[in-house]
């Protein structure tokens, strides 16, 4: 089988395609930088609880996005500052939130693991694995229901495979033709066992199973991502049913921040080769370059104001104050 | 006039039949809800008024189709799932309540899951150990969910509307041995407030604070403890949450006798909890421990007679108001 590889003619020529993969870049610059400061709270010990992050994975998260409108709907995993941040959310109320604070997308209530905002249809992100792929797929039945044209897509990780009740509603979906995008980020660890221990058969044939249309794509390569989704995307807005995507990625650090030993289940060797030779931001930087579409400087200076941004939204984080202690029970019931 | 009278099933029905009227995003998720109206016929004639858009047959998928609804009760919808058996609950438990009870909370308010879990509670069907079960104490202990146990045709329909209508995960049992039972139902629209109790029987000696298919047996009971010039209250929660303490502690202070009697599990159970709200609440208005009866602690058996064993029935509760009252009477 063979991996989707993203057109070498997209975007010559074309304003608003040169547009877009700026702004794709920009968007995964933003996500890198956002975990690098998590990362950096996390190990000073400014940061409570667990960090997941989603570095070496940004292509998948922003080439998806990039296929959405803003009025559809995502759901995410415990890994989701990424697709929070592709799907719209902004920095300062999710760093809020990852301290625990007021301000945060949950009032503090939902953490790292569970930032979700009506606002940019962000179902929420979900900690256990594959727990939402029935939210995602309920919302696209109510979006068929109630005919208002929008898309849910369901991100987990290969992980989520193990999960029965992903092929419960990947049966239902297809049954009935709602529009949903499920997308398997794999990144090659379930937690810390390489995937081929825990997945018998092949990815796509288990969706393929069910009828849906299933394509794998480069992970890495933020167009083959954007384009493989919006060809999803667009035949399940149109009633054609639902898709499945397999993006091939690597996540460049543990499981969470505290998996720092990690030889025994993956070298060093092949990290490295993930970071020099797959790095989605570089690809992306040298095509962008190669296409006349930005140089080095232009490329610099996104990341210079992405940091500015990610060091203004952690200070912000940091002055906000913690919700008061008679909140605890605001919020059970509506 | 003669009031009008239903079974609690056909009280469900038109309880279903009216919200589905007056709310288009009313739908139902099921196996066999459609043309079947489920193995206890409680849905019959819905989808011939609402058609299979509304009453939506699943595959035996009680995972998937039970997280289908909190999404889409998340997005727009008021999905009401059926449950067919309330053992089967188990395999929907993550949507539940690691999903439907926490979202509100866990989104800081952003997100509502209005939607209700229905399903079915009462062991005496003889149907064993994995159709038997009366499981409402596991939904009870988690917050986020409310939790319905009707005990009539009258509060079948009013409870259920309120149900509906409410903006949380509701969790509805309805007792399949009661499905035929007949009472008066109004034929117009009325909601019955989740967290008031009722009293169903007054009394001055002894109360039964039952729930579900104990309501019968408590009032059964009180009826053979007249004879014996006992004069038993009987007063039902309705819902285990919210939970109507200042009804149950009134009760218990008016008579200082109180038999908590509930179908499920006691060890742990529902019959512990209220037991313990009157211990803390009406401790110096009792002049007796408060007993607690439920099912035994074993897997229901099959055989009629070890089956019949492991319930409350009138005359255990009799017996035991009875020895409770002795010393005082």
């Amino acid at each position: 089988m063979t991996t989707a590889t993203s057109n070498p003619q997209a975007g010559r020529d074309r304003a608003s395609d040169k547009q877009l993969w700026i702004h794709a870049y920009r968007q995964m610059v933003r996500i890198r930088l956002f975990e690098e400061q998590v990362n950096e709270l996390y190990t000073r010990a400014l940061m409570p609880g667990l960090a997941h992050l989603y570095s070496g994975e940004e292509a998948v998260a922003v080439g998806v996005c990039e296929a959405l409108r803003l009025e559809d709907y995502i759901t995410s995993t415990h890994r989701g500052h990424g697709h929070c941040l592709a799907k719209g959310a902004s920095p300062d109320r999710m760093f809020a939130e990852l301290l625990g604070k007021e301000a945060g997308y949950c009032r503090g209530k939902g953490g790292s693991m569970h930032i979700a905002d009506p606002a940019t249809g962000n179902l929420g992100a979900n900690a256990i694995v594959g727990g939402s792929v029935g939210i995602a797929t309920g919302a696209a039945f109510a979006a068929k229901r109630l005919g208002n044209g929008r898309v849910a897509v369901c991100f987990f990780g290969e992980g989520a495979l193990g999960q029965g009740s992903l092929y419960e509603v990947m049966n239902l979906a297809q049954l009935w033709k709602l529009p949903v995008l499920y997308v398997c980020e794999n990144n090659l660890y379930n937690e810390y066992t390489h995937y081929t221990e825990t997945t018998a058969g092949t990815i796509l044939g288990r969706a393929r199973a069910f009828g849906l249309e299933a394509t794998v794509v480069d992970g890495q390569d933020v167009r083959a991502v954007r384009d493989a989704a919006l060809r999803l995307v667009t035949r399940a807005r149109a009633g054609e049913g639902p898709g499945f995507l397999e993006a091939d990625t690597y996540r460049y650090s543990g499981h969470h921040v505290g998996d720092i030993n990690r030889e025994y289940y993956r070298s060093k060797q092949e990290e490295h080769y993930w970071k020099s030779e797959r790095d989605p931001i570089q690809l992306h930087a040298h095509w962008l370059m190669k296409q006349g579409c930005a140089d080095r400087d232009s490329l610099d200076q996104i990341a210079v104001e992405a940091r500015a941004e990610m060091v203004e939204a952690v200070k912000f984080a940091m002055a906000a104050p913690y919700p008061s202690t008679h909140q605890v029970e605001e919020d059970v019931y509506a | 006039m003669p009031e009008r009278e239903l079974t609690f099933a056909q009280a469900v029905r038109e309880a279903l039949a009216e919200e589905m009227r007056h709310d288009p995003r009313v739908c139902i998720f099921g196996e066999d809800v459609a043309e079947a109206g489920t193995p206890f016929k409680v849905l019959s004639g819905l989808v011939e008024e609402f058609g299979p858009e509304r009453l939506i047959d699943t595959p035996i998928s009680e995972a998937g189709f039970t997280g289908i609804a909190v999404g889409a009760a998340m997005t727009g919808l008021r999905p009401v799932v059926d449950i067919m058996f309330g053992d089967f609950v188990t395999l929907a438990m993550d949507q539940m309540v690691n999903q439907a009870a926490k979202i509100h909370y866990m989104s800081g308010g952003h997100w509502r899951v209005p939607m209700v879990l229905r399903t079915t509670l009462g062991a005496t069907r003889r149907s064993a150990a994995q159709h038997s079960q009366s499981l409402h104490a596991w939904f009870s202990h988690i917050p986020g969910l409310k939790v319905v146990l009707p005990s009539t045709p009258y509060d079948a329909k009013g409870l259920l509307k309120a149900a509906i209508r409410d903006e949380n995960p509701v969790v509805f049992f309805e007792d399949k041995m009661m499905y035929k039972l007949k009472g008066p139902v109004p034929a117009e629209d009325y909601a019955i407030p989740l967290g008031v109790a009722e009293v169903k029987r007054s009394g001055d000696d002894i109360t039964l604070v039952a729930t579900s298919s104990m309501v019968q047996v408590a009032l059964g009971a009180a009826n053979l403890l007249e004879k014996q010039s006992i004069s038993a209250e009987v007063i039902d929660p309705r819902t285990t949450w919210p939970l109507d303490e200042a009804a149950i502690l009134a009760s218990a202070k008016k008579t200082s006798r109180v038999i908590v009697l509930d179908e499920g599990y006691g060890r742990y159970g529902v019959a512990s909890e209220i037991a313990a709200v009157i211990a803390e609440g009406a401790f110096y208005d009792l002049d007796a421990p408060v007993k607690r009866m439920g099912a035994m602690q074993v897997p229901i058996p099959f055989s009629p007679p070890l089956e019949d064993a492991t319930v409350p029935t009138e005359e255990t509760v009799c017996a035991a108001a009875r020895a409770m009252c002795k010393h005082q009477l």
